[in-house]
């Protein structure tokens, strides 16, 4: 057999692995051998390249490999799991960067020239891969708050956007006749200013859907290279990296009722502020912590509900012990997640994992919305339109959006640091309940009081 | 011969599509992040596109094209080690609860 066709049954082997990987992590305990799989798959293909590449430089290999090894390796063990939204999209980030590099290697090749196929192939992969860069970088930027969440809207903007892309395609067209090196530079300048304008106006609120949409994008640059290079590992593991990012930012739309039209186009918040206005105060119903854990030891079965608020107060660990106590006592407790609870899908589990709660307690809102109303107490902390009874109301902001029922329970414990609304700029019916005691207070310090008057 | 080849590219495209959206749905929603990081990882196989692009022709100096693949390299070897690891550790934060569990029974 020739070194090409070797490597290539190398490469089928790498892509079979791949999706075992992705296959691994349909439970929790098949997961870390996916895991295994994924890293064996990465080696073999990397392995396999050697094989047919010709007059590879090894220094040229080797330094880049180890560096980026290595502060991979250093980012994956001191990155805090609150910031993982922000290490997800500097990833993607890189893999947008790289397919634009790689495609730029090709065009500068002056040894090599390319068929009309190969510079279509080009063109898309590049300019997916300037996009996902900057538009990446645009979201580690909000999500670490360091260009500030807030959506950036101005007159014209889509006006704009479709300028940009239509000039891009231009460039691209161009080049796809003429082999022009400038058309092509031109091509991907414009792709990387349509990544930061199309992202500006997104709001923080929607960064969950951006994060998951940027996932599949970076999917689909790697395809795109996949195809110029007519290299089937990466066409494969671009297209499943593709789809699972895509299958992510449906699941993260649908739990916001939000439409990924509506979440691209941006300006989320800023047509439902005016509900809050003219609000008078009305009266609530607050506790103190003793009150709530006499409640909470003496229920037969608690819920509680976590929202992002929990992390930023790293109340975690407390809360854990919270729950340890209570199921010494003889309570049944658990936890209910909305598919929104985090910054990015999944991530309120991670934060509950780390802080050693069993998986076994945690349960999807689907799986947990029928045992609101036999629960007699939830304990909400830190959401706030997750649990927005104003979602059954039509008419309403968040008219649709998928809920869990906390308002079903016999007793509602609602810990806040203020009234302020949540981030669909509601007020909550259910802090106004009857059933409702609101536990004012920073999360940690206010589950702390609890864990030690149980 | 080169449609062909386009072709064959495109069928292999399509089928990974199916492949991987059947599979995915299939992950359970608690380790949506991990499916995340391990993603950021495999696509990382973009460092097969560039190694190919560090290739020094006989004798020849070397290139833009080198020195343009050699920081695709860079990059993407930041997201293949940085994501399984990270993936790693997450996973074993979801292992550790197993044993946990039995804890208040001892």
């Amino acid at each position: 057999m020739t070194n090409l066709a070797l490597s290539n049954l190398a490469y089928l082997v790498a892509a079979v692995l791949f999706i075992l990987a992705l296959r691994g992590l349909s439970s929790p305990t098949s997961s870390r051998l996916g895991n295994l799989f994924g890293m064996v798959g990465m080696s073999i293909a990397i392995a396999a390249t050697f094989w047919i590449g010709e007059n590879l430089n090894l220094l040229l290999i080797f330094i880049p490999l180890l560096l980026g090894g290595s502060i991979g390796i250093y980012a994956a063990k001191t990155v805090q799991m609150t910031k993982m939204p922000e290490l997800v999209a500097l990833m993607h980030s890189f893999v947008g960067l790289a397919a634009v590099l790689i495609g730029l290697a090709a065009v500068f090749n002056v040894f090599e020239s390319h068929s009309t196929v190969q510079r279509f192939e080009l063109f898309i992969g590049a300019f997916i891969g300037a996009i996902t860069f900057t538009a990446s970088v645009v979201a580690f930027g909000k999500l670490s708050g360091k260009f500030g969440a807030k959506p950036i809207v101005f007159k014209g903007q889509h006006l704009i956007n479709l300028c940009l892309a239509i000039a891009m395609v231009v460039c691209g067209i161009i080049y796809f006749q003429s082999e022009s090196i400038v058309a092509f530079i031109m091509m991907v300048t414009l792709a990387l200013v349509l990544g930061i304008t199309l992202i500006v106006p997104i709001g923080g609120a929607d960064m969950p859907v951006v994060v998951s949409m940027l996932n599949s994008y970076s999917g689909w640059a790697a395809a795109g290279i996949g195809f110029t290079l007519n290299n089937s590992v990466l066409i494969i593991a671009g297209a499943c990296v593709g789809s699972s990012g895509a299958i992510l930012s449906y699941i993260m739309c649908k739990a916001m009722n939000r439409s990924i039209i509506s979440v691209m186009l941006g300006g989320f918040g800023a047509d439902v502020t005016a509900d809050i206005g003219g609000q008078a105060e009305r009266p609530v119903k607050s506790g103190s912590a003793d009150d709530v854990a006499y409640l909470m030891s003496n229920a037969d079965s608690v819920i509680i509900v976590p929202g992002y608020g929990l992390a930023v107060a790293r109340a975690q660990h407390a809360l854990q012990e919270l729950t340890t106590k209570l199921i010494e006592k003889g309570v049944s407790v658990k936890y209910a997640i909305h598919p929104v609870a985090g910054r990015m899908p999944g991530h309120m589990n991670v934060l509950l994992a780390e802080a050693d709660v069993p998986y076994e307690q945690v349960a999807e809102m689907e799986d947990i919305n029928g045992e609101f109303s036999q629960t007699d107490v939830v304990l909400v902390i830190g959401a706030n339109d997750v649990v927005n009874p104003a979602a059954k109301t039509p008419g309403s902001a968040i008219y649709g959006m998928p809920i869990l029922e906390a308002q079903k329970a016999k007793m509602i414990i609602v810990n806040k640091r203020s009234m302020a609304p949540g981030y669909a700029g509601l007020d909550n019916e259910l802090f106004y309940s009857d059933k409702t005691t609101m536990l004012f207070g920073d999360a940690k310090k206010v589950v702390e009081e609890l864990v030690k008057a149980i | 011969m080169a449609e062909l080849l386009t072709i064959q590219n495109i069928s292999i495209f399509v089928l990974a599509i199916f492949v991987g959206y059947h599979v995915v749905w299939n992950v359970t929603p608690a380790l949506h992040t991990p499916l995340m990081s391990v993603t950021n990882a495999i696509s990382g196989i973009v460092i097969v596109g560039a190694i190919l692009q560090v290739g020094v022709h006989n004798g020849e100096l070397i290139t833009f094209s080198n020195i343009l693949g050699a920081i695709a390299i860079f990059f993407a070897s930041i997201n293949i080690f940085g994501g399984f690891f990270v993936t790693q550790r997450m996973l074993e934060m979801f292992k550790r609860k197993k044993t946990k569990v039995e804890k208040p029974n001892d």
